[in-house]
């Protein structure tokens, strides 16, 4: 008895730090290989830098690189602000209005299934760089959105909403008070999608642009190295690029976990 | 005159299906009245008509009861799993507009079904029969005249189910409600009841009605009398006839 109690206290404490450590030991390996290989087979630079020199040209080139990233954020997390209030928004309104959402779902999801590496070049010729940058985040981040908030307004308890009608809510009550609340869960799922989608965007768009671009994004930086064949920089800004995702996902689980660990399911650890 | 009476009434969904046809009864105020009947009799239609959360095909509905003093409880809990206790028994208040008094009106609510511990608690914390407590306590917190229960214990297990079939007893014995109560368990209906409305399935009708003329307050000893048994035997064979005579027809 107490010695299964001892076992099952001490799994999901040996769980967590297996989950933490596999990961980094996995890393290191991954980097003392390369490390390895470069040295080994002398293999130069411009063809494939060494992560030791991946390290000291993130440290050297850091003032153009911090730049760029600054660029690329603010365009993906703008990209995700209007994506986020797009998605929702224009879900809400087509859950009030039948009609509106018979008029423009088709359109939504042609936006959504035009491939946004096709659409890019065309945004860059009507629109001004910045602006057409953001519209590719926007456009590639805010159907997922759209898709699951629909989803979630339409997963209403129907028990739920007739004790809402019994008591005579009003229309705005019945929004606030249950179908976004029990949206919720949804709308964090369509949030974490996005957030790697608008990052996505950004860079499709500003890869577009490319040299022909003002753009100073880290993208842009990709590109730019490329032609230069300064191959350690190119590897620096797709770290960040890489860095910068792995952040946004947190962050938005992060999120996602503190707005659900107090009721949903998805969010409970259970005891086994 | 009655609390609500219920003259002719039929429904036909839109898909086609007869719920009810030709039902007529009345409540009186005051009165614990139980609606049994087999699945698919048209009980809970019969219920969410007199609440009126959907209109009859045919006939009347005259209440006295105003929407406002209505009281719903579901089969399910039916809570809003991201709101605490006291915030989903608070709901028919804070839909209703501002209420300096609401706060001290839930925890009374809550007090009554014994639950005032756990106001800042989430539903599923909970167990089966706490959750119908908290449901309960949101039907009783606007004060309200009629309180319509469908088949609200069907899920629970029989000692939670007992407890609260007593519970009920006592908050309709003290707060004087009406209360009419759909079930398809004829145990439940002739400990609960003052009268049963026995119905037939497909369409749904009012076969038989049955007084049950036996003193509260109702404990287990009611339970192994021989007059409870002689009730529920009564009640069983006029849900057998109604059965067979729905079967007929």
């Amino acid at each position: 008895m107490s010695e299964a109690g001892a076992r099952g206290d001490a799994r999901p404490r040996r769980d967590r730090v297996l989950r933490a450590v596999l990961p980094v030991a996995v890393l290191a390996l991954g980097v003392a290989l390369w490390e390895a290989v470069v040295r080994l087979y002398a293999i130069p630079p411009y063809v494939l830098p060494s992560p030791l020199l991946l390290f000291s040209t993130l440290i050297a080139d850091w003032s153009v690189l911090s730049a760029s990233l600054l660029v690329t954020l603010t365009t993906t997390l703008e990209g995700f602000a209007l994506a986020v209030v797009g998605g929702v928004g224009l879900a809400v309104l087509f859950n009030q209005s039948r009609l509106i959402e018979y008029s423009l779902y088709p359109y939504a999801v042609i936006l959504q299934v035009t491939p946004i590496v096709a659409i890019a070049p065309l945004l860059l010729v009507y629109l001004p760089q910045q602006a057409a940058v953001l519209a590719c985040a926007w456009i590639v981040a805010f159907f997922p959105v759209l898709a699951n908030t629909t989803l979630g307004l339409n997963s209403v308890d129907r028990n739920l909403a007739d004790l809402f009608r019994l008591y005579g809510a009003t229309r705005a009550q019945v929004l606030w008070e249950l179908k976004l609340k029990a949206a919720l869960p949804y709308i964090l799922g369509g949030l974490k999608i996005a957030g790697g989608l608008s990052l996505i965007g950004a860079v499709v768009a500003e890869i577009a642009a490319g040299s022909a671009g003002a753009g100073s994004g880290l993208a842009y930086r990709i590109v730019e190295s490329g032609y230069r064949l300064n191959i350690p920089r190119m590897f620096a800004a797709l770290f960040l690029l890489s860095v910068s995702g792995i952040v946004i996902f947190f962050a938005l689980s992060l999120l996602s976990h503190l707005m659900l660990r107090r009721w949903h399911e998805s969010a409970i650890v259970r005891e086994v | 005159m009655p609390l609500v009476g219920v003259h002719g009434v039929s429904k036909i969904f839109a898909n086609g299906v007869q719920a009810l046809a030709d039902v007529s009864l009345d409540v009186e105020a005051g009165e614990f009245l139980s609606v049994l009947g087999p699945s698919g009799c048209g009980k809970s239609t019969l219920l969410r008509l007199i609440a009126g959360l959907i209109q009859p095909s045919g006939g009347t509905i005259e209440s006295t009861a105003g929407k406002a003093e209505l009281g719903f409880v579901f089969q399910e809990p039916t809570l809003m799993p991201w709101a605490t206790v006291a915030a989903n028994v608070r709901l028919p208040l804070k839909l209703k507009g501002l209420d300096p008094t609401a706060p001290a009106r839930v925890e009374a609510a809550l007090a009554r079904v014994g639950l005032a511990a756990f106001a800042s608690s989430y539903p599923r914390e909970l167990s089966g029969g706490m959750k119908m407590r908290v449901s309960i306590a949101r039907a009783l917190v606007t004060e309200p005249k009629l309180l319509l229960m469908d088949e609200p214990f069907a899920a629970l297990d029989e000692i939670t189910r007992f407890r609260l079939n007593n519970d009920l007893l006592e908050l309709w014995r003290s707060l004087g409600k009406t209360v009419v109560f759909v079930t398809h368990s004829v145990f439940e209906s002739v400990y609960l009841s003052q009268r049963i409305v026995v119905m037939t399935p497909r369409p749904g009708r009012v076969f038989t009605e049955l007084a049950i003329d036996a003193p509260y307050p109702r404990d287990e000893r009611f339970r192994t009398s021989a007059m409870y048994a002689g009730y529920c035997r009564q009640a069983s064979e006029a849900l057998a006839q109604a059965m067979a005579t729905g079967e007929g027809a």
